[in-house]
């Protein structure tokens, strides 16, 4: 069974430990700017949502990528980035149409989240639940797909 | 069934491995005339600056790759075609007969009709042997002009100066990348442009280029000649329509109907040469992406594969750009819509710059510069047709707040 993030924007405090986990676990450094899962602030409504890729189905970055360095992880079912193939060209950032993969100019290279290899350390890092790794059905997975679905012009009935 | 594919470009070889999905026991042909290994053109100005190997250009890397998919390929050049008798003339006198047929021919670059564009030492910035041919001619030192400051220019450009050369850099319009950023991005980039030390001259022509003793003469309109050792030239891209010209309907590009069909049944138009659906304006245009290829090529692919339902709904027209560590993106209608309304952060002093433009409450067009983050939600705000509601107003107020008016409207 495949296993994916579900986020719960209900239970986050915005207390950014998801993106100091992520970006210790991936660069080495405590810097959320570099974190590949970001909490978004409302602050009107009080209200902090966490958001990073849903690693969909649909894969717009993987397939928009000119020298295959987006790769599927059959063991996750993550899209992962292959740092010695990316020339850093940035076609996956603008074809992700959810907007969860950047470009990191340090490396020149493109981050995108990788669920940590089976074991993402925002999940791990979240105090209050709000960001949990489990079963793929159990998540909003469907729900993003469908919405993938809506807009999809790739591949409407394949 | 005997499918065949002209062109080894990502638009061609994207389709034979959908068609071997779809497929198990057709045969497939992909068609090249280049003497390489299938390759991304995409990747060419990292393998100018060393940042990968040739191979790091070439579309798949498993030397099997194509033989353990039985894609045969061929490296031949393609004469004419025959629609009725279904089948193509080689240039190695040939014949080669198929059943469905895939022009992914792509697109070529044109030259201005001006003096000396035919001399030694002026060159384009396109395939894999004008690369070599650049590599070994720019060099730390060497003077060097690029003309045309479109997006190939620009990207090109980063390259060039990151090997050293004395350049610069002639665009006919007044800004640059003037078919993909706006005047005040465009002029950003200029400036910028000219800071890290690039002679930029834009409204400016190129009236000929003549050679002397190994030297190239660029004259300029209003100018001082430049003395130089290359010219790239990279003013434009057109659409490789010649293998369809009288056989199938022609516009800028082939023209294909939402099945990536052309004028005759059998024979499917994908990528760079195709005049495909826009998202944004329901017309038919030449697009001339990555993405957009990629998303011809699927559906083509499935459709000539017998697929009943795989209709295309438009490709968004998007462009993403680094020039000398300065990114900009545009989406969509970036140029707006009548009776539309935009939202603008300018932030010049910074090189920051957004311009988002609306329909009523949706998104339909957007530039940006320096910008790295989730710039992708543009793509999906449009794409989605997203109605904003509230969040209109305060991206008005706050334009980088793309993400949280996605979210907002997403995330329940």
């Amino acid at each position: 069974m495949l296993k994916s993030l579900y986020i719960n924007p209900d239970k986050c405090t915005g207390c950014l430990q998801c993106e100091m986990a992520c970006s210790y676990e991936n660069e080495g450094i405590f810097n959320p700017s570099r974190s590949r899962i970001k909490v978004f602030t409302f602050h009107d409504a009080g209200r902090f949502v966490p958001y990073t890729c849903t690693q969909c189905d649909d894969a717009w970055c993987m397939k928009a990528c000119p020298v295959e360095a987006i790769v599927f992880n059959a063991a996750t079912g993550s899209k992962d980035v292959l740092n010695d193939r990316c020339v850093g060209c940035k076609v996956c950032t603008i074809a992700c149409p959810f907007g969860t993969v950047n470009y990191n100019s340090a490396s020149g290279k493109v981050i995108k989240c990788d669920l940590c290899g089976g074991n993402p350390q925002c999940a791990q890092a979240c105090p209050t639940g709000a960001i949990t790794y489990i079963d793929a059905d159990a998540t909003g997975l469907e729900r993003m797909r469908a919405w993938a679905d809506k807009i999809n012009t790739q591949h409407a009935a394949a | 069934m005997n499918h065949v594919i002209i062109g080894t470009g990502p638009a061609g070889v994207v389709a034979a491995e959908t068609l071997r999905k779809r497929s198990p026991d057709a045969d497939i042909t992909l068609i090249g005339g280049e003497a390489e290994r299938p390759y991304s053109r995409m990747a060419i100005p990292y393998h100018l600056i060393g940042k990968v190997d040739e191979g790091g250009t070439h579309l798949r890397t498993a030397p099997d790759h194509f033989d353990a998919l039985r894609i045969e390929l061929l490296q031949q050049r393609v004469d004419s075609i025959d629609a009725d008798g279904k089948a193509l003339a080689l240039d190695n006198g040939s014949r080669l007969g198929f059943d469905k047929l895939l022009l992914a021919t792509g697109s070529r670059p044109t030259r201005p009709p001006i003096p000396g564009m035919d001399l030694p030492g002026v060159v384009n910035c396109w395939t894999l042997a004008d690369t070599r041919q650049i590599i070994a001619g720019a060099n730390v030192g060497d003077e060097v002009v690029l003309m045309g400051a479109g997006f190939i220019g620009c990207i090109i450009l980063e390259a060039l100066a990151l090997r050293g050369v004395k350049l610069t850099v002639v665009e006919m319009e007044n800004r640059m990348v003037p078919r993909m950023m706006d005047e005040k991005s465009g002029g950003l980039l200029k400036r910028w442009c000219e800071n890290k030390g690039v002679r930029v001259l834009t409204s400016t022509r190129v009236n000929g280029v003549s050679s002397d003793a190994g030297k190239l003469t660029v004259e300029l309109e209003g100018q001082e000649p430049l003395k130089v050792s290359l010219v790239i030239c990279a003013t434009g891209v057109k659409a490789n329509t010649d293998l369809a010209s009288g056989v199938l309907e022609i516009n800028h590009g082939i023209l294909v109907n939402e099945r990536l069909q052309t004028s005759h049944p059998d024979i499917y138009a994908a990528g760079d040469v195709a005049e495909g659906k826009d998202f944004s304006t329901g017309g038919y245009s030449v697009q001339a992406i990555q993405p957009t290829a990629v998303e011809h090529c699927a559906l083509a692919a499935i459709n000539m594969a017998g697929g009943k339902d795989a209709l295309h709904r438009g490709s968004i027209n998007m462009n993403v750009l680094d020039t000398m560590g300065l990114i900009s993106a545009s989406f969509g209608l970036w140029q707006g819509v009548d009776g539309g309304g935009a939202a603008t952060l300018d932030a010049a002093d910074r090189y920051r710059y957004i311009n988002l433009q609306f329909a009523e409450d949706v998104l339909v067009g957007a530039n940006t510069l320096g910008m790295t983050q989730h710039i992708g939600v543009l793509r999906g705000l449009i794409q989605s047709r997203t109605r904003l509601g509230r969040w209109k107003h305060k991206l008005m107020a706050d334009p980088t707040r793309v993400m949280e008016a996605y979210l907002a409207q997403h995330i329940p």
